[in-house]
């Protein structure tokens, strides 16, 4: 077996390697709810109906996609760059806990707002957005200056993060009237991102996070900086010899993602949750890779992605309360699209011969 | 300086290092042999997980526990195979890959486990492998046969790499694979039989916790080892030997953390204690970035003829 390059691409084989993966994907899983007892149009159709089948449906599948566009981002600009920032889930946590610490800060003696709503509000995002910068700062300038995988870095990092905040909220960040759940003051009713829809939690979150995606889109496809992070990527030493930073690329490039994954965490907190918890991500960190990869790195597929990811699990959660089985099907589901997108990615752009 | 000498001299203390340790030799040996061939497998944290629940659920199901451990073997092969299908016959990027089989072997073992078992409170359990008190040897004595595998694995797999023609070719194959096909020999051979052997490992590795460390599958018992071991294989730039010694100061580590914390008191908080192994390994990989020797073709696609 061997590759041999296309030379023309066909729009005829880039549908037919989609609709491919598609098909495969649903195949094995169907075979999976067939192991389970269970039946397999009943469970798709209580999938799909469970994600879009009502208002509230689609309003609980855009909120799970909310944080995960804003991940799918934060791997897909780092990616672009072919720097492997695999640290958003801890990104996303100090972002969550530097909001609050924002609006603890800019509380007043009688507990309201001490700043005036239109520099707090900002202040409150960009605390959030600084300290996931901050956090994937760290492994990108131990990249540049001394030459440390940032694949290990940035996954060792999660756990620290994760612990750190563990400890804030053991600590000072501690809500004494949480009756002993670690768990963090809830932030300033002001400061909460407002509802789009009524009677459900769908925020302008989502509205920021795809003002984000295609601003990323406008900045990669036309700038000057969105080619010179191109280059990078494509080739670091050609980037160098045409004069471009590869190290100062690499650092820029690390702000904006670390800032896109923190924004998640803001968006989490004064969108959804409200205060901090450790269980506030099922790994949205890691699943923005995933979503990244679907989408071929492209910032506005990454929106479309993510809300392919976010269906997966709100539709599985709910047909799981109807038909017997259970809601890790979601996460099977998304990594045999992944596997199989990727295979049929490639698959555009080689052919394969036997022999 | 007094505590710490205490403890140096506790024999349960090295008993707990050597536990500890064991996982992570299974998969720094995993990982050894991937990225020798040239190919970087992130799916190891998967990898674990299956081998842990397959090896759990063979003993459940009334095999044996040797029978378990070659279930896990075989598990991991398998998902070895799929890595290899992906990154060495078709030319994927090894870190996509590897994060995408990550994910597709945690939830596809998370799935069969609820599947098997709908409705249990607390996590079935198995008898696990018993100590092996017959050794007249210390630390030993209170170790697991499967510790003594990981143990006559790190000297078998440093024999075969640097005292065979296998071990040279696949040495030579994640440095240059012109140079080795060009020998004829079939490099994507090698280096999917490297992928398949090494994740065959990491599965023991995972199959380790459920049937030694612990005695039932749960979730998240990995929790980070696959990973850990990536970062050792660094820090023990590639060799068996050191790839031993790494595993065994991480768990050093580990265990003195876990100390610590119940002779600490309280007087830091305990997150810090378990912090630390995290934090050190990162100041060991900043330590030996510098001169880190990494195999010159790891994470890059093979394809015959092309230059």
């Amino acid at each position: 077996m061997r590759l041999e390059p296309r030379t023309a691409l066909s729009p005829l084989t880039t549908l037919g390697a989609s609709l491919g993966a598609i098909a495969f994907t649903l195949v094995i899983c169907a075979l999976l709810i067939l192991w389970a007892n269970a039946d397999v149009f009943a469970a798709y159709g209580a999938i799909f109906n469970g994600a879009f089948g009502s208002r509230f449906a689609i309003t609980e599948t855009l909120t799970r996609a909310t944080p995960l566009i804003f991940t799918g981002l934060a791997a897909a600009v780092a990616f672009r760059a072919k720097l492997y920032n695999i640290g958003a889930e801890g990104q996303l946590y100090v972002g969550a806990i530097a909001a609050v610490a924002a609006s603890i800060w800019m509380t007043n003696d009688a507990g309201e707002l001490g700043l005036p709503l239109a520099i707090a509000f900002p202040l409150m995002i960009a605390a959030g957005a600084l300290a996931g910068a901050l956090l994937l700062l760290i492994p990108t300038l131990l990249k540049t200056q001394f030459k440390v995988d940032e694949v290990v870095t940035t996954l060792l990092l999660n756990f620290i993060a994760l612990l750190f905040v563990s400890m804030l909220l053991d600590g000072p960040m501690k809500d004494p009237t949480a009756m002993g759940w670690p768990q963090s003051p809830t932030l300033l009713a002001d400061l909460e991102f407002s509802k789009l829809v009524d009677r459900a939690r769908l925020h302008t979150g989502l509205l920021l996070a795809c003002a984000m995606s295609i601003i990323l889109w406008i900045v990669l496809s036309f700038t000057r900086f969105g080619l010179s992070l191109r280059a990078v990527g494509a080739n670091p030493r050609g980037a160098a010899f045409a004069g471009i930073s590869v190290n100062g690329t690499m650092i820029k490039v690390a702000l904006i993602s670390g800032a896109l994954a923190g924004l998640a965490g803001v968006g989490e907190v004064a969108g959804r949750t409200g205060y901090v918890t450790l269980d506030m991500s099922p790994g949205y960190g890691y699943s923005g890779i995933v979503i990244a990869m679907l989408a071929g790195l492209n910032p506005l597929g990454v929106a479309l992605a993510a809300v392919f990811v976010g269906a997966a699990i709100v539709g599985a959660d709910a047909m799981s309360r109807v038909v017997n089985v259970p809601t890790y099907i979601a996460d099977v589901i998304v990594a045999t699209a992944l596997i199989s997108v990727l295979v049929a990615g490639l698959l555009t752009q080689y052919k394969l011969r036997w022999r | 300086m007094n505590e710490i000498l205490l403890l140096l001299a506790d024999v349960d203390f090295w008993v707990a290092v050597l536990r500890i340790a064991t996982p992570l030799i299974f998969g720094t040996l995993g990982v050894l042999l991937c990225e020798r061939a040239g190919v970087l497998n992130l799916g190891i944290e998967g990898i674990m997980v299956a081998g842990a629940f397959t090896g759990w659920l063979t003993v459940y199901l009334g095999g044996s526990l040797w029978l378990g451990v070659c279930i896990a073997a075989l598990t991991g092969a398998l998902f070895g195979m799929l890595h290899s299908l992906l990154v060495v016959r078709l030319p994927l990027s090894q870190h996509v890959a590897g994060l995408g089989i990550t994910l597709f072997a945690t939830s596809l073992s998370y799935y069969t486990y609820r599947v098997t078992f709908p409705k249990v409170e607390s996590p079935p359990k198995i008898e696990s492998f018993a100590e092996m008190n017959w050794l007249p040897i210390p630390i030993l004595s209170q170790q697991t046969p499967l510790t003594l595998l990981a143990l006559a694995l790190v000297p078998t797999i440093g024999y075969v790499l640097y005292r065979t023609p296998l071990g040279l070719a696949l040495r030579a194959v994640g440095e240059n694979p012109q140079a080795v096909e060009s020998q004829g020999i079939d490099v994507m051979r090698l280096r999917t039989g490297a992928i398949v052997a090494g994740s065959a490992l990491m599965g023991v590795g995972g199959a380790f916790l459920t049937l030694a460390a612990f005695n039932s599958f749960f979730f998240n018992m990995v929790n980070g080892r696959g990973w850990i071991c990536v970062a050792l294989i660094v820090f023990a730039s590639w060799r068996p030997g050191k790839a031993l010694f790494g595993a065994i100061l991480f768990a050093f580590f580990d265990a003195a953390q876990l100390r610590l914390q119940q002779s600490g008191g309280g007087a830091l908080p305990y997150q810090l204690y378990l912090m630390l192994p995290y934090v050190l390994s990162i100041l060991a990989l900043v330590l030996v970035a510098r001169k880190a020797a990494y195999p010159q073709a790891l994470m890059q696609p093979y394809v015959k003829g092309a230059r």
